[in-house]
């Protein structure tokens, strides 16, 4: 089925298509439609749910957590400062193994207080050890939110569904709705292995002392180093049953390409517009889109990036101190690559300023004159 | 009413015999608090008269009950005095404890 | 007279399961302990109990071992009765309608860090027993002082000379406010009446909270055999009175006290209040008696 929606409510509908059974959530712009609609197909009975409609997002995934190991699929949803008060309950998440999936709506952290886009909330919880999927269109978002429960419940590892506030969430897009009845057989029943039930009593997350914290640690990583090659297997199978194949990174003219720019979220979408007039320029333009963030594709990155001559990441956040946060992980991710781009850095879109067709000619134009990478983070689209 | 029995310590060799989570796989009885104690209960059961306020305050449950009388178990009895001092008839007393 | 001779039968007040182990962490004449013993027996196995940051948290044991017969959360400090209530969600979607959800907690998780959770859980009105035992104080970080400990109390940050100068917050009146079902006050040295109101409880729909009065002897520097004598002294000089409210407003005592006594007594056997003067001991008096007639006036 097809329909017309805004990304917030794609997300709703992938919860629902899911079969989420119990929502916790808690409101904030931008992500309020996401809770509306869900509570309402709570209320209709559309989805067969419990809404619980906690007083803080802190509480929102204490009770998701609570849900979860009491053998539920959970799912909730929230944004910026919210996602930043359940900063706690991030790592209870997935350190207790917990495959929550919450969507979040990418929106810059206060002061001033800011509704509109960036980064800098859901990369600040990059080490809390969840997956993060960084969505760049409506359709995408349903279909990651299916497949963030496929894999985060056969490795016991929290999701986050992550779109761009407004320039995503409050923009109507046509989607394709999977059919239910080919979603339940792509997304089997939760069946945990382990959970809280009087019939076989464990007490879960106890005091861990050094003889054990360490080695718990060590499973969660090694897990989480199996994801790639799951997102690859599950993402076929779902392009097998709906037709779209969901990976780790989206290339677009890579292949022969001089440079590419490295995005993610909506922002992938207005680069591909610039590369289209780069290359009726003359100029071989491509985009290399980061559509997983953790784990980091590794392989798909250097794979992509071994192609091309040079690349420059368009960061919408910045790791104050140090750089755009995407340029330093893919700048680690070649270090001593045989075979790998000058990589450039630049940043621009803080706070929701719109990063255009326009920025991107001018970060082609800058990275084409440069001879040598340099370690200055470019700015742009800043008044100076 | 039966004595609780010991276990032993749940030890694992590596990650692999460990579960991905924190969870509990066995009880705290392996762990033997009577060794904690300094002083310990004896119950003089003649003058004993069964009213089972020592069981019901132990904060331990290191008393059951056995033909109709209270029994420290010292495996695990922390030496509080509670029992002691709750008995009405005065009948519990704390001695200290030999080592 | 031999013991053979004497009757045949021990009459035990308090039902025989017992679903907490011996082998816990406890300190010595813990009164946190006898808590859980108790609304264990009232409460039965089928029971998941949410236990935040507090002493029970190290009392139950470290991985991979637990002195609990029933299924436990660990869960944040500030989020025992949020983790309660999506426990409760959880299992009504899987089908399980019977286990009884409770969240259990410290002073410090419910007057303080757990409060705002607390208020979410019971102005919804979400089907869980919410659990204060109340030592008063920050007792497994090591003797704090929270919005419950008592005026005149010495702390690790409350030392003698600065002495706690504000009364302990209300958390009855706070959670009568919410208006849910069932509050009750207990103390493990009634330990019938805790049985008793926690079994209520369990039959009880919507948010139950029961404040239970658990002496430290480590905190309070009290003698460790002395916890149940405190806990008695309490409900019978007015400072903890046992008693029921439901649905916020109809007030009933379930023990009864003849003839309040002074707090004096009770005092004095703790070296938490040893610095005290006379004149503080009629400020923490006037404040018992205060509140004790104010309970009065509420009383059916």
């Amino acid at each position: 089925m097809k329909k017309v929606m805004m990304g917030n409510h794609a997300l709703s509908y992938g919860a629902m298509l899911a079969r989420s059974q119990v929502i916790a959530a808690y409101p904030i712009t931008p992500q309020t439609q996401v809770v509306e609609l869900l509570s309402e197909m709570c209320a209709s009975k559309a989805l067969d749910a419990k809404f619980i409609k906690v007083e803080s997002e802190h509480s929102a995934m204490a009770a998701c957590l609570g849900a979860s190991l009491a053998g539920a699929r959970t799912f909730t949803a929230t944004s910026a400062q919210g996602l930043a008060l359940m900063h706690e309950l991030l790592h209870w998440a997935s350190g207790g193994r917990q495959p929550v999936v919450m969507g979040n709506i990418n929106r810059a952290m206060a002061p001033g207080w800011s509704i509109w886009t960036d980064q800098n909330d859901s990369l600040s919880q990059r080490d809390t050890g969840w997956l993060q999927f960084y969505c760049a269109s409506n359709q995408e978002v349903v279909d990651t939110v299916i497949q963030a429960f496929k894999i985060s419940e056969r490795f016991m590892i929290p999701s986050m569904v992550i779109l761009d506030a407004f320039a995503l969430s409050h923009t109507y897009e046509v989607v394709e709705l999977p059919d239910q009845d080919k979603v339940d057989a792509y997304l089997p029943k939760f069946n945990p292995p382990f959970r809280l039930t009087p019939k076989e009593p464990h007490a879960f997350n106890a005091l861990t002392s050094p003889d054990h914290y360490f080695e718990l640690r060590y499973k969660l990583q090694k897990d989480m180093e199996k994801v790639p090659a799951a997102i690859e297997e599950t993402g076929k199978e779902y392009e097998k049953a709906f037709g779209r194949y969901l990976g780790q990174v989206e290339e677009y003219h890579c292949d022969d390409a001089d440079f590419v720019f490295v995005t993610s979220g909506t922002a992938g979408y207005t680069a591909r517009v610039a590369v289209d007039e780069l290359r009726k320029q003359g100029i071989k333009a491509g985009n290399l889109r980061m559509k997983v963030f953790r784990p980091f594709p590794f392989a798909k990155v250097r794979e992509a990036l071994a192609k091309v001559p040079k690349a420059a990441v368009v960061d919408r956040n910045c790791s104050y101190g140090h750089h755009g946060i995407f340029y330093q992980e893919i700048k680690s991710a070649l270090y001593g690559e045989a075979k790998a781009p000058a990589l450039f850095g630049y940043i621009t879109g803080l706070g929701g300023r719109d990063i255009t067709v326009e920025m991107f000619r001018e970060i082609a134009k800058d990275t084409l004159s440069k001879p040598r990478p340099s370690e200055e983070i470019g700015w742009i689209g800043v008044k100076r | 009413m039966k004595k609780f029995k010991p276990t032993k310590k749940i030890v694992f060799a590596s990650e692999k015999e460990m579960p991905m989570t924190p969870m509990s796989l066995g009880s705290m009885l392996y762990n033997l608090t009577g060794a904690w104690r300094n002083i310990k209960p004896v119950i003089d059961k003649a003058a004993c008269i069964q009213c089972g306020i020592c069981w019901k305050y132990c904060p331990d449950t290191s008393i059951y009950i056995e033909d109709e009388f209270p029994v420290i178990d010292y495996d695990y009895c922390k030496g509080c005095g509670i029992c002691a001092e709750e008995c009405p008839s005065k009948c519990i007393a704390m001695v200290e404890e030999e080592k | 007279m031999s013991a053979e001779t004497k009757k045949k039968t021990m009459k035990l007040t308090l039902p025989e399961e017992e679903l907490m182990s011996p082998g816990h962490l406890a300190c010595q004449g813990c009164g946190a302990t006898m808590a859980m013993r108790y609304m264990l027996k009232g409460l039965g196995q089928k029971t998941i109990v949410c236990i935040p940051a507090c002493c029970w948290a190290v009392i139950d044991g470290p991985f991979p071992h637990s002195s609990l017969g029933i299924p436990i959360f660990h869960c944040a400090f500030e989020a025992a009765a949020s983790t309660a209530s999506g426990v409760k969600a959880g299992l009504e979607m899987v089908g399980d309608n019977e286990t009884t959800v409770l969240a259990w907690a410290g002073d410090g998780g419910t007057f303080d860090i757990g409060l705002q959770a607390l208020s979410g859980a019971a102005e919804r009105n979400d089907d869980i027993i919410y659990v204060c035992y109340d030592n008063e104080a920050y007792m497994n970080t090591g003797i704090q002082r929270s919005s419950a400990t008592p005026y005149g109390a010495w702390t690790t940050t409350t030392p003698v000379k600065h002495f706690k100068n504000r009364p302990k917050k209300d958390i009855v009146a706070i959670m009568a406010a919410h208006r849910i079902p069932y509050i009750a006050t207990a103390s493990v040295a009634y330990p019938e009446d805790l049985v008793k109101k926690a079994k209520k409880a369990k039959e009880t729909r919507g948010t139950k909270f029961l404040h239970i009065w658990a002496p430290c002897p480590t905190g309070w520097k009290s003698r460790p055999e002395d916890t149940v004598k405190l806990a008695r002294m309490v409900v019978q000089n007015g400072i903890f009175p046992l008693y029921e409210i439901e649905n916020g407003e109809t007030y009933k005592m379930t023990i009864k006290v003849a003839e309040k006594k002074p707090i004096t007594d009770y005092v004095r056997l703790q070296g938490r209040f040893r610095h005290l003067k006379e004149d503080d001991l009629k400020v923490m008096q006037d404040e018992v008696d205060r509140k004790w007639a104010s309970l009065q006036k509420k009383l059916i």
